[in-house]
């Protein structure tokens, strides 16, 4: 809107400042807008739209407009600077020298995201009006905008709420995502997240999940086409785990905790959104596995034997580690107390992954628990010396591993070549450690096709 | 009136013709695509077979592994010198 030349006032009733200037602003002429009575000057701007977009902060706010453009503003009442403004002497002479105003309702952290959502202009994003009939919930399943369960309607001021939780650019392109591959923005994240449930101190973290998920070393497109069973992991150290409120103990890998489960589930809602990839289209998963829904913990650094996987794999502090899982299997160890005996007992059941007869085709991350991980700390074991010792026990008599041997036509064609084989590719086992102070068990979390022929793990850092 | 974002890619897909589909293949050249799945040979092997039998020529080609999108040379590679591909896409 054009703002009139001269004087230009905002003010509130509710501000004693404004109530206590009321005589000063009819004496000069000024034209005064009011934020709360449209009855008390000829200005009304109860709708705050001329307060948000004339960036007022505080009330009263005196302007000085010339050829409808502002040439000079002061806040609050402070003689010397009103009659410096103004121009005029004397001004309120029963006043006392200053007084400092009021909050400005558009600033109001309870109005402040309607208002940019209205008059701001920071979101690119199509805006779809939803019909006065329809259900809200029942409109987002409709358009195919869910995974099954129900979102949270990403409105503008949600998704204006949400991205307070970056310094990025809405507009930059945090990655490409398979499997259409199309550019995704800070904010088309914060939509997705917004649905999946997120707080904005959550966003950081999804940020740094899609930019890993969609690395090319991850090959999301063939983990989302293939029929296996499997999705991204999302595996956060650093301490913006516990400042954003994330499980790394009790029931880690299961319900319950927002941050956990918002973070993964937003990771998915992007690659089905905005990359395109649904099942049953792109996504070819025979079975799948619940964690397809979403499927994200934080290690747990503290009494962990092992360093932050991420500052193992050189990555120290914020981060977060994505890995193609395909589900969780229990390891049940009761009785070991040393780590030789712990170590095969995880080696035994990290054999069977995928099949017991296939030898590095499929990686897997093995998830300590505090109970197991006592006993590997209280022995000296670091991961390396952890990881060193699986390596030797996964050798794998070739002559177990041929098609038919056992009864099993599944197995390596004749003329392997080697009379063992590793089960497990170099760096093809992720040790991390996770999960509630009671309990001898651990978890292998299956893994997908490996190595340059499918999927590598990618750490990303998470930023602000 | 209440308002949402559009939480996809925004995506507008140019649409593509798909070619006419040839009444037969005898003279023809029919690529076979192998995509690096297990035993994915035995069944191109056989097709290449019957397709020579039938006057067809064929020309076979591999990407490095099931898991990944074909490479963009490949791909070009196929659609400079066939008219008809086949992909063996199972085990």
């Amino acid at each position: 809107m054009q703002l009139p030349d001269g004087l230009v006032a905002v003010v509130k009733r509710d501000c004693p400042t404004c109530t206590l200037v009321e005589p000063v602003l009819r004496g000069l002429g000024a034209a005064v807008w009011c934020q709360d009575d449209p009855d008390w000057f000829d200005g009304d701007d109860t709708g705050l739209e001329l307060s948000y977009r004339l960036g007022i902060e505080t009330v009263p706010t005196l302007l000085r407009v010339e050829g409808g453009r502002e040439t000079g503003r002061v806040v609050g009442w402070s003689r010397e600077q009103w009659e410096e403004l103004t121009g005029a002497a004397g001004l309120g002479p029963g006043l006392p020298e200053h007084r400092p105003g009021c909050g400005s309702l558009s600033v109001d952290p309870s109005r402040v995201d309607e208002l940019e959502a209205r008059y701001g202009d920071g979101l690119a994003s199509r805006r779809v009006a939803l019909a006065d009939l329809e259900d809200e919930h029942e409109a987002l399943f409709d358009r195919g905008w869910t995974d099954g369960l129900p979102v949270v309607p990403p409105t503008p001021e949600r998704v204006l709420r949400l991205l307070r939780g970056t310094t990025r650019d809405p507009r930059e392109v945090v990655a490409v995502v398979p499997p259409d591959l199309v550019a995704c923005t800070v904010e088309k994240v914060a939509v997705n997240a917004v649905m999946a449930g997120c707080l904005p101190e959550h966003l950081p973290v999804v940020l740094a999940a899609v930019e890993a998920a969609c690395a090319e070393e991850f090959a999301l497109h063939g983990l989302l086409a293939t029929t296996y069973f499997s999705g991204p992991v999302v595996v956060v150290n650093g301490p913006v785990a516990r400042r954003v409120g994330m499980n790394s103990g009790v029931n880690a890998l299961g319900q319950g905790n927002r941050a956990n489960a918002t973070i993964g589930r937003a990771l998915q809602l992007v690659v089905r959104n905005v990359g395109g990839g649904r099942p049953g289209e792109v996504d070819r998963a025979t079975l799948g596995n619940p964690g397809k829904y979403t499927c994200c913990f934080a290690e747990r650094e503290e009494d962990s034997p092992f360093a932050p996987l991420a500052a193992d794999r050189g990555m120290p502090g914020d981060a977060v580690t994505v890995f193609a899982g395909a589900g969780v299997q229990p390891v049940v160890d009761q009785l070991s107390r040393d780590p030789e005996s712990l170590a095969r007992s995880f080696a035994a059941c990290l054999r069977v992954n995928a099949h017991p007869k296939l030898p590095m085709a499929f990686d897997a991350m093995l998830v300590v628990s505090p109970e197991h991980g006592q006993v590997f700390r209280e022995a000296g074991w670091d991961r390396a010396r952890l990881l060193a010792e699986l390596d030797g026990l996964l050798q794998l008599p070739a002559g177990e591993l041929v098609r038919g041997a056992g009864g099993m036509a599944e197995g390596l064609p004749p003329g392997v070549g080697a009379e063992q084989l590793p089960k497990f590719r170099p760096g093809g086992l992720l040790v991390t450690h996770a999960g509630g102070d009671a309990g001898l068990f651990s978890a292998i979390i299956g893994g997908w096709v490996s190595g340059e022929t499918g999927s590598v793990p990618v750490t990303r850092e998470v930023r602000g | 009136m209440r308002t949402v974002l559009d939480p996809t890619g925004e995506r507008r897909p140019a649409t593509r013709e798909l070619l006419p589909r040839p009444d037969a293949l005898r003279g023809r050249t029919v690529g076979l695509l192998d995509i690096s799945k297990a035993r994915g040979d035995v069944v191109l092997d056989r097709l290449e077979e019957l397709l020579r039998a039938d006057g067809v020529r064929v020309l076979r080609y591999r990407k490095p592994t099931f898991a990944r999108p074909a490479p963009v040379d490949l791909r070009h590679e196929i659609a400079e010198h066939c008219e008809v591909v086949i992909e063996a896409l199972a085990d």
